[in-house]
């Protein structure tokens, strides 16, 4: 009898324990992208406006959710954005629409819907992360002509972030190469913000010097030499050069430079802007297989479409972000100073081919840091 | 496979007090295979598509080559020094009554439940150039936040439970009347200690270096921070398996995973012989 007793009881708390776990597993499976899925404010909007007569008038559509996976600096972005997306769209179809967010690292939230999170539109730093996606057949393969602007609605460069004073006096990227200068940047092999600076620094080293590759390879070499310390993402290299107080200069995307500014106080830190520098295009694409099999390709369509228009574009601007409407653009001209810009496609290509030679295994990043040279 | 539980069981029970084998080693099997086998048989499978030069390209990569000599002879370094001092910090809370002993021994854990991504920010804030402990010992030329000694002090700190915790028991249990015999049979203080205590606490201080040995080896979380990254004097093996992945290359980060899992496999396997061993012949 006690026996039985003992048996019975062993048997189902084990059984409540696999349970326990594979109700785990497939939780962890559903969020794959990290704690960072969120349900913003806009789903408070959504409620508020359910009231109004005019929801109620147009013809009844189920609410729909749409997943953006997105990279770390655009949180405060689309937290605004996606309120005034909601409001819009429930304006022009009496459609509910709720957008969660999810933020990370640009590579990780790619691996993230390779691996199978369902994201409905994906918003990343650079082209590369999308072609990932694209190659596996998410993605149909003209994304990138799909939007206006390569498919990147807003734009962002690379600038200096200096302490008060600019007591090193830095000016522009040959500063950066001086002895006692230390720069702080991320690791290109872990961050893609990180590969844009060093393309950043390599387009201007081109230009100096008739576009000689070696000379262009000497000077980003001599500027990592500089480098003491490579953290793994962009947000990580903000933190050793803010609260650390390591590094006279940190190479930042300008909207991460604002930003540090704006928590910070003016008066610790001011951008300087290279003479030169890259022209970032963080694209914008809607994950084909998975908005078919949802059905929400017409809302995640305008829900990209809608960055492009007048509000679109303010709210990226008033988030750091530079515009590509020219009427926006003249209105934040003050925000944004002019500064001579290349593209990736002007001075490397496509993302493929200048990762497979400056960043993949054994590539010119690679090759700086062997012993020797 | 049940046929021979059944019947192992049967074998068994007959010897036993207690019943229920067959059920505990069915469910320990399975929860072993849940838990540990089938995630490292999935690493095994994720591999398949590595062709052997791919395999080998890849891991004698000077990059990989590097990231694993700072790895290996970071956590060697961290599980000695931890062997050391945790051994001195059993003792003490063992042997000695003192105020606060409680509070003392709660503290050891504290690197258990510590999430490490914390001890690594809190670590790098302390001993980076302007930290508290950094300041002071920038001066002296001694520079510990992003170099080799920096993982090291973060690998201390990740393992030192696994020492204390583990001496700690087996100094409880220890007869001190052996050590007074010895004595009273006119051993000296380092006598008694070589020839009666040590031969009872190596096996245990043995376990409790493979235990932070090997975690070291593994560890991510709170040396990033510190390590500073630079490939080939401070970047960690697991470090690269996340630059792979960054650059979507599954099959490569499989490769460092694969030969990281096989050298802490061998290490676990030499070091729980040599227990065995030391075990043996203390007896």
């Amino acid at each position: 009898m006690k026996k039985g007793i003992k048996k019975g009881l062993i048997a189902g708390f084990t059984l409540l324990l696999t349970a326990g776990l594979t109700a785990c597993g497939n939780n962890n499976a559903g969020n794959s992208a990290g704690a960072a899925t969120e349900a913003p404010a806009a789903t408070e909007a959504a409620a508020n406006t359910a009231a109004t007569p005019e929801a109620t008038k147009a013809p009844a559509k189920d609410p729909v959710e749409l997943l953006n996976v997105s990279y770390d600096p655009t949180r405060e972005l689309y937290e605004n954005y996606n309120k005034a997306f909601a409001a819009y769209w429930e304006q022009e179809t009496g459609q509910k629409v709720t957008i969660k967010q999810s933020h990370g690292g640009s590579g990780k939230q790619s691996r993230a819907v390779l691996d199978g999170l369902e994201a409905d539109v994906v918003t990343l730093a650079l082209g590369y992360d999308i072609d990932a996606l694209q190659e596996t057949g998410l993605i149909g393969a003209d994304w990138q002509s799909k939007y206006e602007h390569n498919s990147s609605p807003y734009t962002s460069t690379i600038v200096f972030l200096v302490r008060k004073g600019n007591p090193k006096g830095i000016k522009d990227w040959p500063d950066l190469l001086k002895d006692d200068v230390e720069v702080i940047t991320p690791n290109p092999k872990t961050s893609g913000g990180a590969r844009w600076n060093y393309l950043a620094a390599w387009g201007y080293a081109l230009d100096q010097n008739n576009n000689d590759e070696a000379k262009a390879q000497e000077f980003v070499q001599k500027l990592f030499k500089n480098v003491p310390v490579l953290d793994t993402g962009a947000r990580g290299s903000t933190t050793t050069f803010v609260e650390r107080g390591i590094g006279d200069v940190l190479i930042a995307w300008e909207n991460e430079a604002y930003l540090s500014i704006k928590e910070l106080g003016p008066d610790k830190f001011e951008i300087v802007n290279p003479s030169e520098s890259i022209l970032a295009e963080p694209p914008v694409a809607v994950v084909d297989k998975i908005v078919d099999k949802r059905g929400t390709r017409e809302v995640a369509d305008a829900y990209l479409k809608y960055l492009y228009t007048e509000e679109g574009q303010k709210i990226a601007a008033e988030n750091y972000y530079r515009p590509t409407l020219e009427s926006v653009k003249e209105q934040f001209k003050d925000q944004f100073p002019e500064i001579k810009l290349f593209t990736l496609a002007d001075k490397f290509g496509t993302w493929k081919e200048t990762q497979e030679k400056h960043f993949n295994d054994g590539g010119i990043f690679d090759k700086i840091y062997v012993p020797g040279s | 496979m049940n046929v021979t539980t059944n019947a192992a069981a049967a074998a068994v029970s007959r010897r036993r007090l207690l019943p229920g084998f067959g059920i505990t080693m069915g469910f320990s099997v399975l929860y072993l295979s849940l838990v540990v086998l089938l995630p490292l048989s999935a690493l095994l499978f994720n591999s398949t598509g590595l062709s052997w030069a791919k395999f080998w390209d890849v891991a004698t990569d000077a990059r990989v080559l590097a990231s694993y000599r700072v790895s290996l002879s970071t956590a060697a370094a961290a599980a000695l020094i931890d062997a050391v001092l945790g051994l001195l910090l059993a003792w003490v809370l063992v042997r000695y009554e003192f105020p606060g002993k409680r509070l003392f021994d709660a503290l050891i854990d504290l690197p258990f439940a510590l999430p490490t991504a914390v001890a690594g920010v809190s670590l790098t804030a302390l001993y980076s150039q302007n930290g508290w402990i950094g300041s002071l010992l920038e001066p002296l030329g001694l520079r510990v936040a992003f170099t080799p000694l920096g993982i090291t002090l973060a690998l201390m700190f990740i393992g030192i439970p696994f020492v204390v915790r583990t001496v700690q028991p087996v100094l409880e249990d220890l007869d001190r009347d052996m050590e007074e015999a010895s004595a009273t049979l006119g051993a000296g203080r380092w006598r008694t200690f070589v020839r009666i205590v040590m031969p009872e606490l190596f096996p245990p201080l043995l376990t409790g270096f493979a235990l932070a040995f090997a975690r070291g080896i593994g560890e991510y979380g709170s040396v990033v921070f510190i390590s500073g990254n630079m490939p080939m004097r401070t970047e960690i093996a697991p470090l690269l398996i996340m630059s792979k992945l960054e650059q979507f290359d599954y099959a490569g980060a499989t490769a460092v995973a694969l030969l990281l899992l096989l050298i802490s496999f061998l290490m676990l396997l030499v070091i729980n012989s040599l227990q065995h061993w030391a075990r043996k012949s203390s007896r």
